[in-house]
């Protein structure tokens, strides 16, 4: 469920961004005051113990599918939420930079999801209001369920949002919720009984283990605390979204505008039509007909134009097929000779036709 | 899980790519990496169904690809191959959206399909240009100039040691995933209580490892930073790297290069 770089407006990815910098910085603080570099090597081989834990799957009885280990709440059982987050941090920078799961612009949408909503959230006021301090099994089990489902369901939810208010995707709210948090709901119950598993294993074998973390955290956020930054994100985003709309709207029309190569220049009539439907496309749960039928509108007015010149929308989009081709076939070529030139320097001799 | 064994061998192959020495691999890595992050936050900010405006950002990446001397086939199928989280969302576009768009002769286009391709063209242009900055850069450097660009030297010199020690622990999940699955039979043994004490001891001798490993390097003088062989310089270079790279972006983004030369060349025709 990672995030892409297709999926998301500037906005977002920025908003996600600024809100996953002021979290790592938070943690780093914390950390380099509690702990003074100590536990550095700790939390990078955990890191890279999550991709191998990626590796190993289990089977789920009576289903056949299989499962494995997710990372968030185990990781802040055995670190402590911001040791945690920091390690969960790098390990999705390391898949944004070489698996190309999410991206570089979603890397911080990715961050909010799966690292700060289960290791500030999860498992703070879900794991250890349950689990925390206790040997128990049954407490142990039902902590990690809930806090691992808890945690997925929130991430889900983040994705699902962060796609809505970037305006990518056709999907309608409702209906991306509807596919998400259910399949989320499943995922959240297998990473919990994995979790659990491995605690549970810990627990057996070096139980001194988790009581070593469990007191050196302290608590993580507030509720207080918690809230502000809910406020604060909330505040970021949609001051940050209602600006990008007005100064810049994407609006059907406009873009339209846009793909038929630079028409009409917009009046100001138009502009104030673009920024309302812009609007009222993103508070809408299902998109408004009224809207589309002034998109729709555009192209056919285009096509009853004098039928020769190109100028209008059938030659429009035409000449956009042919200049696209072109400059395609330009940048390929600039490729080409570059590479060729490289080449032809790494041999010492000039390139040979 | 044979997915990540291969993306594991992708990341050796990644690393032996950035180990090469031409003018991109020289420069300064914090200048590739804002100019890359200039790309793709204009790439994205473009509308939704936009396309023809898109294609001359391809130049980007083409350059540090040719530049670069990467393989171009090994970076194209690996954009091909990964993450299908953006296609399986973006494929709904044309289902939703099926308000005629464009016309192009009798080939009539919905507002879906359109933006469905602007989907695939966003994510092959943004997923190339971070594949190709690792590729001329290497991950060492990333977290340096991570560092250097003000994210906290508690996460970069973190990040440096979960990259130090991927390969050594994947490869030891590997040999227990197969030792595992020469032992089982009948899919007995696969469950989740052997998956639990599996599992346990992995992690048991990965907090031994970490705690040797801190050992070994407090006993050596390690006192939270890492040194570098090579100072990071940004220079008369870097500037006009990067300063080029991004009045490029900003012409291509609101001067639509293909519309031009597509209705240039048709004016010329006639």
């Amino acid at each position: 469920m990672h995030m892409a770089d297709a999926l998301i407006s500037p906005v977002v990815g920025a908003a996600a961004w600024a809100a996953t910098a002021g979290a790592v910085g938070h943690s780093s603080r914390k950390l380099r005051e509690e702990l003074d570099g100590h536990r550095i090597p700790l939390m990078g081989v955990l890191g890279a113990f999550i991709f191998a834990a990626q590796m190993v799957n289990f089977t789920i009885p009576a289903t056949g599918s299989s499962g494995h280990l997710g990372g968030g709440l185990i990781l802040a059982a055995l670190l402590g939420p911001q040791a945690a987050f920091l390690t969960l941090a790098s390990v999705l920078t390391v898949q944004a930079l070489f698996f190309a799961d999410g991206g570089l612009l979603a890397l911080g949408c990715n961050i909010l999801n799966l690292g700060f909503f289960p290791c500030f959230v999860a498992y703070p006021f879900i794991y250890r209001k349950i689990a925390g301090g206790h040997m128990k099994r049954w407490r142990i089990t039902t902590g990690a369920l809930a806090g691992a489902v808890a945690g997925l369901q929130l991430g889900a939810l983040g994705v699902v949002l962060e796609t809505w208010l970037s305006g990518i995707s056709e999907l309608p709210l409702r209906t991306f919720l509807f596919l998400m948090q259910p399949i989320h709901l499943a995922i959240g119950l297998v990473e919990g009984l994995a979790t659990a598993a491995v605690v549970l294993f810990v627990v057996k074998a070096r139980p001194e283990i988790l009581r070593e973390t469990e007191p050196a955290t302290g608590p993580a956020l507030s509720p207080r605390a918690l809230a502000a930054v809910f406020l604060g994100a909330a505040i970021v985003l949609g001051g940050g979204v209602s600006y990008f709309a007005s100064v810049r709207p994407d609006g059907l029309e406009w873009a339209l505008s846009r793909i038929s190569g630079p028409g009409a220049p917009g009046s100001t009539a138009g502009e104030v039509h673009d920024i309302a439907g812009d609007l009222q496309d993103r508070t809408a749960v299902l998109p408004d007909y009224g809207f589309r039928e002034g998109g729709r509108r555009e192209p056919a007015a285009a096509t009853d134009g004098t039928p020769d010149g190109s100028a209008t929308g059938a030659g429009k989009a035409v000449s956009g097929l042919v200049g696209g081709l072109l400059t395609l076939l330009i940048a390929g070529a600039a490729g080409f000779f570059l590479k060729r030139r490289h080449n032809a320097a790494a041999r010492g001799g000039p390139a040979g036709s | 899980m044979g997915r990540i064994e291969r993306h594991f061998q992708d990341i050796g192959y990644l690393d032996t790519l950035a180990g090469q020495d031409t003018a991109v691999h020289r420069l300064d890595p914090r200048a590739k990496l804002v100019t890359t992050l200039a790309f793709i936050a204009t790439v994205v900010s473009f509308g939704k169904y936009e396309i023809s405006s898109l294609i001359p950002f391809l130049f980007y990446p083409l350059y540090l690809l040719a530049a670069g001397n990467l393989p171009a086939g090994y970076v194209f199928r690996k954009v091909l191959l990964v993450s299908p989280f953006a296609v399986l969302v973006g494929i709904f576009n044309p289902l939703l959206d099926q308000e005629i768009h464009i016309r192009i002769g009798a080939l009539a286009l919905s507002g879906g399909w359109v933006s469905f391709v602007s989907i695939l063209m966003r994510f092959t242009l943004t997923v190339g240009a971070a594949m190709t900055f690792v590729a001329v850069t290497g991950f060492n450097t990333v977290c340096m100039a991570l560092e250097r660009l003000g994210a906290p030297r508690f996460f970069a010199i973190q990040l440096l040691f979960l990259y130090r020690y991927l390969f050594v622990l994947v490869e030891e999940a590997t040999a227990m995933v197969r030792a595992r699955s020469l032992r089982v039979f009948n899919g007995r043994g696969m469950g989740l209580p052997a998956y639990g004490s599996l599992m346990g001891h992995l992690l048991l001798r990965t907090l031994d490892r970490a705690q040797r490993i801190h050992s070994a390097m407090w006993c050596r003088g390690f006192d939270g930073s890492v040194r570098v062989m090579r100072p990071l310089s940004f220079g008369r270079r870097e500037f006009a790297f990067v300063l080029g790279w991004v009045a490029f972006f900003a012409v291509m983004r609101f001067f639509n290069l293909p519309s031009y030369l597509g209705s240039t060349l048709s004016e010329f025709m006639r």
